[in-house]
């Protein structure tokens, strides 16, 4: 067994990814799962923290009780971020235990498989009118801004119950909700003014319910033991929209890129979109876009191998390094799109996993069947050197992706 | 081959429907898993050992 203070040097979290390779995880991470003993990392928030990099570390440590979420999802990376802020009412993404499971049990009922597949048909609808809408305004087109961005916050706004007038400056505001980069005064009043939209919109639905998911959320709570609260509402809401939006967004825009950049595996989805169910657990699993993990915090002592976690210690689970452990996912550093990796850790795992998988699954696997089938000579408008990522932001993608074809 | 589901760890992620729809459903009430049969024929081994190592609560145990 081994203390903390005998533990190997401390070294710094990896955020940086190799020179020429935006699709890859840092270099460190491959010699990190190597290593027998728990890597010790120092992170930008002013904390170090074990790293969890091999696959099974990732899942049996996000399946583990004893780890609070309370930091979630990666404040280890934020600037000088208070990690022990009192947990706010609602956010799904902090709590632990029954208080998690109390606001998890009323929403999973709107994101099971058979719901999200009813979805399918709308979703496909929606796609189907953005192609036609980037067809008719002819290339070059920003492919991010005018298809990628679109699809998941409609599909989130009808969820919700968002009139359809407010859905692009929605668009808009949670965009830089989800940035790292935005000036810390706009942020403040952005996430202001989306909370006090929010907050209408609840009560709004709390006055007029109708077929929406926010409606049958406060009915569900109503009939429950402890009914949500206004500000519980109000942050769930907060939380769907921001999940449901930028992640599906920076899926279909960096698959893209990817897929283009793989021009045989694109070939073959283009002749056979039965391979799009297989190909989007790939792409999530190559492409790890929650890239630089999850934090998690040790409530009590955790025997961990022959090392024993304190109490207070802070870790992050890997989930992009995991993604990549070639004893898991044999080259795994290849697009194999008939690999169907359906373990693969891209929605977390344990009793936070990501409970939009089955949206986002219906939302891409359209893309991926309806996309390069209608647009068959899909090519970047700008050499590929050209095209900037967002490296630090807490879900990667491209900030634009300018796109053209045969007319 | 028996299949036991805990519903108290299940957080309704869906993930065992995808992998063996023949098996496992979920309650449109609250979205929780539930077995359509505790004893699915043998050609549901490989689905229902997918269900089991994709389910992120570890609900699923399988025996026989």
């Amino acid at each position: 067994m081994t203390d903390t203070s005998s533990l190997p040097t401390t070294r710094a979290f990896p955020t940086a990814r190799p020179a020429g390779c935006p699709f890859d995880p840092a270099e460190d991470y491959a010699r990190f799962r190597t290593e027998e003993s728990l890597t010790r990392v120092s992170c930008p928030a002013g904390i170090d923290a074990y790293l969890l990099s091999s696959y099974d570390e990732v899942r049996a440590l996000l399946n583990d009780p004893r780890l609070s979420s309370r930091a979630a999802v990666s404040t280890h990376v934020v600037l000088d971020r208070d990690l022990d802020a009192p947990t706010v009412p609602g956010s799904i993404l902090h709590l632990d235990g029954p208080a998690h499971a109390r606001l998890r049990r009323m929403l999973t009922p709107e994101f099971t498989v058979k719901r999200m597949q009813a979805l399918r048909e709308y979703v496909r609808g929606l796609i189907d009118e953005r192609i036609d809408a980037i067809l008719a305004k002819g290339g070059p087109v920003d492919l991010y801004q005018e298809f990628a961005l679109p699809i998941p916050s409609l599909v989130i706004c009808e969820l919700l119950g968002v009139p359809y007038a407010d859905r692009d400056r929605f668009q808009a505001q949670s965009s830089i909700l989800v940035s790292t980069d935005a000036a810390p005064e706009l942020m403040a009043a952005t996430s202001q003014e989306v909370q006090q939209y929010i907050a209408g919109l609840v009560m709004t639905k709390m006055a007029e319910p109708a077929d929406d998911l926010l409606s049958r959320l406060i009915q569900r709570g109503n009939e429950s033991e402890t009914p949500l609260t206004l500000e519980e509402l109000i942050v769930l809401g907060l939380s769907l929209l921001v999940a449901g939006h930028e992640t599906t967004a920076n899926m279909i825009g960096l698959s893209t890129l990817a897929l283009l950049r793989n021009p045989e595996q694109l070939a073959a989805l283009r002749e056979d979109p039965s391979l799009a169910e297989s190909a989007v657990e790939e792409m999530l699993r190559y492409l790890s876009i929650v890239q630089f993990g999850l934090l998690r915090n040790a409530t009590e002592d955790i025997e961990f191998g022959d090392e024993t976690i304190r109490a207070g210690e802070w870790l992050v689970a890997a989930l992009a390094s995991g993604n990549r452990d070639e004893s898991v996912f044999p080259n795994a550093e290849k697009i194999d799109l008939r690999r169907n990796p359906t373990t693969h850790l891209a929605f977390g795992f344990g009793a936070h996993q990501c409970i939009g998988q089955q949206l986002a699954r219906v939302e891409l696997q359209e893309v991926f069947s309806r996309l390069y089938q209608r647009i068959p000579t899909l090519r970047l408008a700008v050499p590929f050197e050209e095209i900037t990522f967002k490296d630090n932001a807490l879900a990667y993608g491209v900030r634009g992706l300018p796109v053209t074809w045969d007319a | 081959m028996r299949i036991t589901l805990d519903e108290e760890t299940c957080i309704g992620a869906g993930q065992c429907v995808l992998a063996a729809p023949e098996v496992f459903d979920q309650r449109d009430s609250d979205g929780i898993a539930v077995l359509l049969t505790e004893t699915p024929e043998e050609d549901q081994r490989a689905a229902v050992a997918d269900a089991a190592i994709r389910c992120p609560a570890l609900a699923i145990r399988i025996t026989g």
